[in-house]
C-alpha cells in the first residue's frame, strides 16, 4: 500500500487536512502540539487505497524537540510515497523553512497551499504555479476548514507518485555548498543512512546534529570522515562569522524569504488584522487577566445553567426538565421497572444497584460533560488558549512550571470541568525541556478533570445547592492552587535544575468550525459513555459483589451492617484507622477505592454503597438527597472530600499514560504516592482546621 | 542593544542572534535571524514574556530570550 505523510508547521490546518483525506474524528485544535502523537487513517485515490500518517506539527526538523524527532524518523525510517506539507499561505515565508529542509529530504512532495483567504486579507496573493516551478513540488490551494481542494489535492497526490518526481535542490550559499559537495562525495556509497540522500546527510552533519553524528560514530567508519568535518566547520565558521549550524539554519531562512518575495505579490497594503486588533485588548497588560477570568467564570455559569439549572425539555407528561433531570428521570424509571418485574433477591439487588446505579449515576451528567466540551473546544478553536499562556507564563514559571505547561494543564481540565488527564499527560510533549515536561506531567492530574466534575456536582447539589457557580468557581481556583503548589514543591525538592526557552506562536483568531467542534465534543462525550458503559459497569459490578458477598440473609433492613460485613467494608473499616484523621468513613473509603480505577467511580460505587438494600420504590430520591438527608454527611465532609477527590492518585489510564510518557515505572508509581499523601495533608489541614475555629 | 532593552511598539532589525544550541536554534527556526524585523508589540501583564511580530505573524518570547537577540533600530 501507497504512504502518505501529512507535515507542517502547528496551527497551519494540519490536522484539518488530515481529518478532511481520511474522515477520521480526531481533535482540531488551534494552538501548538495538539497533534502530539503520529494519526494514522486511509484515504481513497482513484480506487486505491493509500495510508495516511499525520505528523506532529512542527517549525522544524532538528533532534531537539521530542515532535520534530518523530516527525522526522519516520520520514527517514518509513520513506512515505509522498508528503502531502500542509503551507499557511498567510504565514507563507516562515512556513517555507520547513518545506525547504522536507524537500531535502528528495521525497516528492504535494504542497497543499493553505489559508489563501487569510493571506488575501494580509495583503497579498501567492502565485501557486510559481511556487511549485521553484521548488519542483506540486501545489494545490485549498480551504482546509471549508473541505475545499481536498480532491485536487488527492489528484495532485497520484500524480506525482506516478511520476515520481523528486523536488528540486535548492542551493544555499557558495561557502556552504562547497563543504557540502566534499562531504557528499566522502559519504557516497556508504550508505550509513540508506533512505536519504547523501547530501541531507551531509547538510546535517554541518548542522552538527547530535542523532546523526552519533550514528555515524557508532557505525565505525568516522576515522575519515569527523576530521574533514571539523575542518568544514572552522571553514564556515571562518567565512560567515557564525557557527555551521547557525549559518545553514540562515542559508534556509534566506532562500525562505527569497522564494517568498518571488512568488507573492502584493495586492494592497495589509490592513491591521482582526487578530491585532483583538489582541491588543485581549492581552492587554490590565484588562488581559481580567478578560481572563470573566471567560471562565462565565464558561461554568454558562455550562451549569443550561445543563442542569434552567428546565428547557418537555417531557411527554407535561413537565419541564433539565438535560441532567431528564437523564435522572429515565434511569429511576428503569430502576423502577426492574424492582416490580424481577422477583429474585439477589439478581434484582444486582440489576438495580449494580448496573442501573453505578452507569446511571455517571451518565446523568452526560449533557453536562457534552457542553463542556464544546465550550473547551470552542476556545481551543479559536486561539484562545495560546493567549493564555502569553498571559500566564510569567506566574508559572514563579511556580517552576512554563507557559506551555499551561497546555497541559488546560487539556486536563485547567478551563473547567471539561477534560481528560490523559491527554494533558500526552500534550506535554510540547515541552522541550525533560525537567519542565516531567513537573507538568505529574501535577497535571490534579487539574478538574471531566469525571471529577460529576463527583463535585453531586456532592454541591447536596451540600451546597445555592451556590453552585461559586463552589465550582472556588473547586477551579483551588485546582490551580495546588497544582502549583505541587510543582512548586517538586521544582524545587525532586526535579531541581534549569528552566527552558519560551517561544511560542500567537496563532491568528477565527471563529470555531462549529462541524468540527460538536463532532469532536461528542466524540470526547462518546469516550466517556463508552468508558462508563464498560469499565465502569465492570468494575461496578465487582464492587456490588465486594458489597453482597459474604450475604446475610438474616438482617435483611439492616442494610449498612450487611455493608459492613462485606468484603468491601472490611477494606473500608481497615482503612479508617488512616482516614478517621479527615473525617472519612468506610463507605468513602469504599468510593475512594473504586476511584482510583476512574474518577467518576467514586460517584458510582457511593450509589451503590447508599442505595444498596434500600428499597427504591419507597425512596426514589438521588443519591444527592440521600448525602445531605444523612446525619454522617456535613457540608465540611463533602469539601474535604471534593478535595481530596482533586488530589489523590491519578486514575489508572493516566497512571499508565504516565508511564508511557516518563518511560519509567518509577515515575509512574511516584505520582500515586506522592499525590495521594499531598491529598491527605490537604484534607488533613482543612478537616481540622475548620473544627477548630467552629 | 538586545530585544530585551527595547520599548512597546519600536521596530528593531536583529543584527545577531548570540547563544548556542537548542535555545538559540528555536530562535531561529522560527524566522529570528540577522536582518529579520521584529516589532515589540507589547509586554504580558507581569512585563514578561514579550510579544513581537515578525514576518507577518505573532511570537511570544521570555525576556531571558530577548536578551540573547542583538538588535538595531530599523532603518539604520
Amino acid at each position: 500500500m501507497l504512504n502518505i505523510a501529512v507535515a507542517g508547521n502547528p496551527n497551519c490546518g494540519k490536522t484539518c487536512v488530515f481529518n478532511n483525506l481520511t474522515g477520521a474524528r480526531q481533535h482540531v485544535g488551534n494552538y501548538p502540539g495538539v497533534t502530539v502523537e503520529l494519526f494514522e487513517g486511509f484515504t481513497v485515490i482513484n480506487g486505491k487505497r493509500f495510508h495516511v500518517t499525520d505528523l506532529p506539527g512542527t517549525y522544524s526538523l532538528t533532534a531537539y524537540s521530542k515532535d520534530e524527532l518523530v516527525a522526522r524518523n519516520f520520514l527517514i525510517d518509513k520513506k512515505p510515497d509522498v508528503i502531502v506539507n500542509v503551507v499557511d499561505a498567510s504565514n507563507l515565508e516562515r512556513n517555507l523553512y520547513l518545506t525547504l529542509q522536507l524537500i531535502e529530504l528528495k521525497i516528492p512532495v504535494v504542497i497543499a497551499l493553505n489559508m489563501g483567504d487569510i493571506a488575501v486579507k494580509k495583503g497579498f496573493v501567492v502565485n501557486p504555479s510559481r511556487l511549485g516551478a521553484m521548488l519542483g513540488v506540486k501545489v494545490v490551494e485549498t480551504i482546509a476548514r471549508n473541505n475545499s481542494g481536498m480532491e485536487e489535492l488527492k489528484t495532485a497526490c497520484s500524480e506525482i507518485i506516478s511520476e515520481s518526481l523528486p523536488p528540486r535542490t535548492i542551493h544555499y550559499s557558495s561557502e556552504i555548498e562547497d563543504c557540502v559537495s566534499d562531504l557528499e562525495k566522502i559519504l557516497s556509497g556508504k550508505s550509513f543512512f540508506p533512505h536519504v540522500p547523501d547530501r541531507w546527510t551531509a547538510l546535517k552533519m554541518l548542522e552538527q546534529d547530535e542523532t546523526v553524528i552519533s550514528c555515524l560514530k557508532t557505525s565505525g567508519s568516522s576515522e575519515k570522515l569527523f576530521p574533514v568535518l571539523e575542518k568544514y566547520i572552522q571553514k564556515i565558521h571562518d567565512l560567515t562569522g557564525d557557527d555551521s549550524e547557525t549559518a545553514i539554519a540562515e542559508a534556509r531562512c534566506a532562500a525562505a524569504s527569497g522564494i517568498f518575495r518571488d512568488c507573492v505579490s502584493i495586492s494592497k497594503i495589509g490592513k491591521r488584522l482582526i487578530t491585532e486588533k483583538i489582541d491588543s485588548v485581549v492581552c492587554n497588560r490590565y484588562l488581559g487577566p481580567l478578560i481572563l477570568v470573566v471567560i471562565v467564570y462565565m464558561l461554568f455559569t454558562c455550562v451549569f445553567k443550561v445543563a442542569d439549572e434552567l428546565q428547557w425539555i418537555p417531557l411527554f407528561n407535561g413537565e419541564w426538565v433539565s438535560p441532567v433531570g431528564l437523564f435522572s428521570t429515565f434511569f429511576d424509571f428503569l430502576s423502577e421497572t426492574a424492582s416490580t418485574y424481577i422477583k429474585s433477591d439477589i439478581l434484582k439487588s444486582m440489576i438495580k444497584d449494580g448496573i442501573i446505579g453505578g452507569v446511571g449515576g455517571v451518565m446523568g451528567f452526560v449533557p453536562l460533560i457534552f457542553l463542556m466540551f464544546v465550550f473547551i473546544s470552542a476556545l481551543e478553536d479559536s486561539g484562545y488558549v495560546a493567549r493564555i499562556a502569553f498571559i500566564l507564563d510569567r506566574l508559572l514559571r514563579a511556580f517552576g512550571l512554563q507557559g506551555k505547561s499551561v497546555l497541559s494543564l488546560i487539556v486536563s481540565g485547567g478551563l473547567g470541568g471539561g477534560g481528560c488527564a490523559v491527554p494533558g499527560v500526552m500534550a506535554a510533549r510540547t515541552l522541550r525541556e525533560e525537567k519542565d515536561r516531567l513537573i507538568t506531567i505529574l501535577v497535571t492530574p490534579m487539574m478538574n478533570c471531566g469525571a471529577k466534575l460529576p463527583v463535585y456536582a453531586m456532592l454541591i447539589a447536596a451540600f451546597f445547592p445555592d451556590s453552585r457557580g461559586q463552589m465550582m468557581f472556588l473547586l477551579w481556583a483551588l485546582s490551580w492552587a495546588f497544582s502549583l503548589m505541587a510543582a512548586l514543591f517538586l521544582r524545587k525538592f525532586i526535579i531541581a535544575g534549569e528552566q527552558t526557552p519560551f517561544v511560542m506562536e500567537l496563532p491568528v483568531y477565527h471563529m470555531p468550525a462549529f462541524k468540527n467542534l460538536f463532532i469532536h465534543a461528542w466524540s470526547r462525550t462518546w469516550l466517556y459513555i463508552k468508558k462508563a458503559g464498560t469499565i465502569i459497569l465492570g468494575i461496578n459490578l465487582i464492587f456490588w459483589s465486594m458489597m453482597y458477598f459474604p450475604h446475610q440473609d438474616t438482617v435483611p433492613d439492616h442494610a449498612e451492617e450487611q455493608l459492613r460485613h462485606s468484603f468491601a467494608g472490611r477494606t473500608g473499616s481497615a482503612l479508617e484507622y488512616v482516614s478517621k484523621y479527615i473525617g472519612f468513613d468506610w463507605k468513602i473509603n469504599i468510593a475512594l477505592i473504586g476511584g482510583f480505577a476512574a474518577k467518576e467511580l467514586v460517584i458510582g460505587t457511593l450509589g451503590t454503597v447508599y442505595s444498596m438494600g434500600d428499597d427504591a420504590l419507597e425512596n426514589p430520591e438521588p443519591l444527592s438527597a440521600k448525602l445531605s438527608a444523612s446525619k454522617d454527611w456535613s457540608p465540611l465532609r463533602a469539601f474535604a472530600l471534593m478535595v481530596f477527590v482533586m488530589l489523590y492518585a491519578p486514575c489508572m489510564p493516566t497512571v499508565a499514560a504516565i508511564r508511557r510518557e516518563t518511560g519509567a515505572w518509577k515515575w509512574a508509581v511516584f505520582s500515586v504516592v506522592y499525590s495521594t499523601t499531598f491529598a491527605f495533608v490537604i484534607a488533613f489541614i482543612i478537616y481540622n482546621s475548620a473544627r477548630i475555629f467552629s | 542593544m538586545t530585544l530585551a532593552e527595547s520599548k512597546e511598539g519600536q521596530t528593531v532589525v536583529v543584527r545577531k542572534v548570540r547563544g548556542s544550541g537548542p535555545s538559540k536554534r528555536r530562535l531561529m527556526d522560527m524566522g529570528i535571524s540577522r536582518g529579520t524585523e521584529l516589532k515589540v508589540e507589547r509586554f504580558a501583564p507581569l512585563m514578561d514574556p514579550v510579544q513581537i511580530r515578525l514576518k507577518g505573524y505573532s511570537l511570544a518570547l521570555r525576556r531571558s530570550e530577548c536578551a540573547f537577540i542583538e538588535t538595531e533600530h530599523a532603518g539604520k
